[in-house]
């Protein structure tokens, strides 16, 4: 056996012995989830909902026969799963390996079928069955509907018909058909966006340029908000200037496109400091997850109890 | 409990950080520090940054304690834009993100929706992302039936749940409402909840707050709403990869935005201090406790950029020499 194997079995193994060890053999152990059953009286059946683990001690603190907060088995084992995932996909960081090769497998198989499943009921039952059909709708999928909203839209049977023709080009022959309701479907997307963006961004853009250089405020002169609005119009001359082509760069302009180059470089810092930070919380809130929902070390939103933490600093 | 008690009470953890990174520290003396930077492997700045961004969130859980925060200018304008409307105003809050980035959001989701239950206004909740309504009503339970279980559903707030066609959507509920939303999230009809009454377009809203991971978000907000509808009022939570492309928007067609979980913190502790007491709860504070970790992965990033700059300008110097 190599050593590097030798050691992350052993590593493995620790781990594998201080999960039993917290979770069996400690008083509080961990990833345990609990539900509280809400009766729902006209339909007869019980409803869960999410609850905690202090609840669940208040709970049989003053009642020890009390049924309404309850271990939930099949949460638990959703929370094992989804920390199983999580160091998974953190393994990829050491090396690619098979457990993020299933994380990766499975993240990928489900969220196809899930965008499959919300395609269905979102944009399928809704805006084309519910139109063509309200009375199938109404008695199958939305039972809410009524009004003039339930009223059947005929119309409606021009996009089923395109969306028939855009799936003609899976059949063998006559994948020329499918152009159609693309060509459709380019054309409106163009022109919807075109519009917003020449409005939205390109006239707004040169409208929030015009700013004035000398701000008077009050009264008196406001040197802060001037030098602010002198470096916003400067730096969207110099960056303008770099991306013009039609003059060599040299001279005052090639200096001038130094700057905007500098303008540029900022941008791509501040955007890269910003990603950074993004990233870094999008970390912290998977090991928060495993500190917290899982092993139960740490409990900042005091879902377990109040002294938890101090237990656990008493049992290390 | 301060750092030093902390660290005494807490000394196994210490030492498995300490021997996790006791390779690297028998590298440098074995082969000196030069070389080993010059060749180290990537993975060791993995576990320096697991490391960096764990123990600060162990230390917060243990501890309680938060960093201290000054909220920036476009955080306060965030803020004055909700305090200024009145009781009962209506506000639209478009929740267009999923859980991925959750860890940026659902911090901004919680404080904007405390903060419209404090003030009072009628809140209408909708999203872009099929996800949203589950980010909806994850908020409507943590806050408003947690805290405010006096607001009433379909009088005070009203979950109007997800409708597809991004942009479209915002395109045709700006002019008329109906046209899209004919029943609430729970199949509810429309004219059967009484704070949609009057309420035939957005334009209606003395406010729109937008939650936003990517697309559609608060671009298409801008685009299709606030451009063509100058009156119409938009504040923004975005995430850290957005922020910086909205900035051109800000202030005439994006009147407050919060960045990533810094824009959050500071928002969080605006709320805090103008309706959190003496001891706010907790769940109000999880991006004032995200920051921690925030403060001591970035000295990390910066620490590593300057170590590599120094033995880039060093290497570069001695082949000058030569």
């Amino acid at each position: 056996m190599k050593r590097e194997t030798a050691i992350w079995a052993l590593v493995l193994i620790l781990g594998v012995v201080a999960l039993i060890g917290r979770a069996a053999f400690t008083e509080t152990g961990m990833g345990r989830e609990y539900v509280r059953a809400v009766p729902v009286p006209e339909t007869g059946a019980t409803q869960y909902e999410t609850s905690t683990y202090g609840a669940y001690l208040q709970a049989t603190a003053a009642d020890q026969t009390q049924t309404e907060y309850q271990f939930s088995l099949a949460r638990t084992v959703g929370l094992w799963v989804a920390a199983f995932f999580t160091l998974a996909v953190f393994s990829f960081l050491y090396g690619d390996n098979p457990a993020y090769k299933i994380a990766e497998g499975v993240l990928v198989g489900v969220s196809a079928a899930y965008w499959m499943v919300v395609g269905f009921w979102t944009v399928l039952v809704p805006n084309l069955l519910a139109k063509i059909s309200p009375s199938v709708a109404q008695g199958w999928a939305t039972p809410g509907l009524s009004g003039p909203e339930a009223e059947q839209d005929l119309w409606y049977l021009v996009p089923l018909i395109l969306g028939v023709m855009l799936l003609w080009r899976l059949l063998p022959k006559g994948p020329w058909i499918a152009r159609w309701p693309l060509a459709f479907i380019i054309g409106t997307t163009a022109g919807l966006r075109l519009i917003a963006f020449l409005h939205g961004d390109f006239l707004a853009q040169i409208r929030n340029t015009i700013v004035p250089l000398a701000v008077i405020d009050g009264g008196g002169f406001d040197f802060w908000l001037s030098l602010q609005n002198l470096l916003l119009v400067a730096g969207v001359l110099c960056g303008l200037v770099y991306f013009f082509f039609s003059v060599e760069h040299k001279g005052v302009v090639g200096k001038v496109a130094n700057v905007g180059i500098w303008v540029l470089m900022i941008t791509f810092g501040a955007s890269f400091g910003y990603t950074v930070m993004g990233r870094i919380a999008l970390l912290a809130t998977r090991l928060e997850f495993l500190l917290d929902d899982w092993l139960w070390l740490i409990d900042p939103v005091q879902r377990r109890s109040a002294d938890v933490a101090l237990m656990l600093v008493g049992w290390f | 409990m301060n750092v030093v008690e902390f660290l005494t009470h807490q000394w196994w953890l210490l030492v498995v950080v300490v021997l996790s990174v006791w390779p690297l520290f028998a590298q440098f003396r074995s082969l000196g520090t030069e070389k080993v930077l010059r060749t180290l492997d990537r993975r060791w700045i993995f576990l320096l940054m697991f490391w960096a961004v764990l123990l600060p969130i162990y230390y917060i859980g243990v501890t309680g304690d938060t960093f201290p925060e000054v909220p920036s200018v476009l955080s306060e304008a965030t803020f004055d834009e909700i305090e200024r409307l009145n009781e009962g105003d209506p506000v639209l809050l478009s929740f267009d993100f999923d859980p991925a980035s959750g860890g940026e959001l659902i911090p901004m989701a919680t404080a904007f929706t405390r903060h419209v239950a404090e003030k009072k206004l009628k809140m209408y909740f909708m999203a872009l992302w099929p996800v949203g309504p589950q980010m909806i009503d994850e908020s409507i339970e943590r806050v408003i039936r947690s805290d405010f279980p006096e607001l009433v559903y379909g009088q005070d707030y009203v979950n109007l749940g997800f409708k597809s066609g991004n942009e479209g959507v915002i395109k045709v509920i700006v002019t008329n409402f109906r046209e899209l939303y004919t029943t609430d999230s729970y199949g509810t009809a429309v004219e059967k909840i009484p704070m949609m009454e009057g309420i035939d377009n957005i334009q209606r809203m003395r406010l729109i707050i937008n939650v936003s991971a990517g697309y559609a978000g608060t671009k298409e907000w801008v685009q299709y709403a606030v451009t063509p509808y100058p009156a119409l009022r938009l504040v923004a939570g975005v995430t850290g990869v957005q922020a910086p492309l909205f900035y051109p928007y800000i202030p005439r067609q994006l009147h407050g935005m919060l960045g990533a979980i810094k824009g959050a913190a500071e928002y969080e502790k605006l709320v805090i201090d103008k309706y959190g007491g003496a001891n706010p709860d907790p769940k109000y504070l999880e991006a004032l406790r995200r920051m921690g970790p925030q403060l001591v992965a970035h000295l990390l990033i910066i620490g590593l950029i300057v170590v590599a700059n120094v033995l880039y300008f060093a290497e570069k110097r001695r082949g000058a020499t030569r």
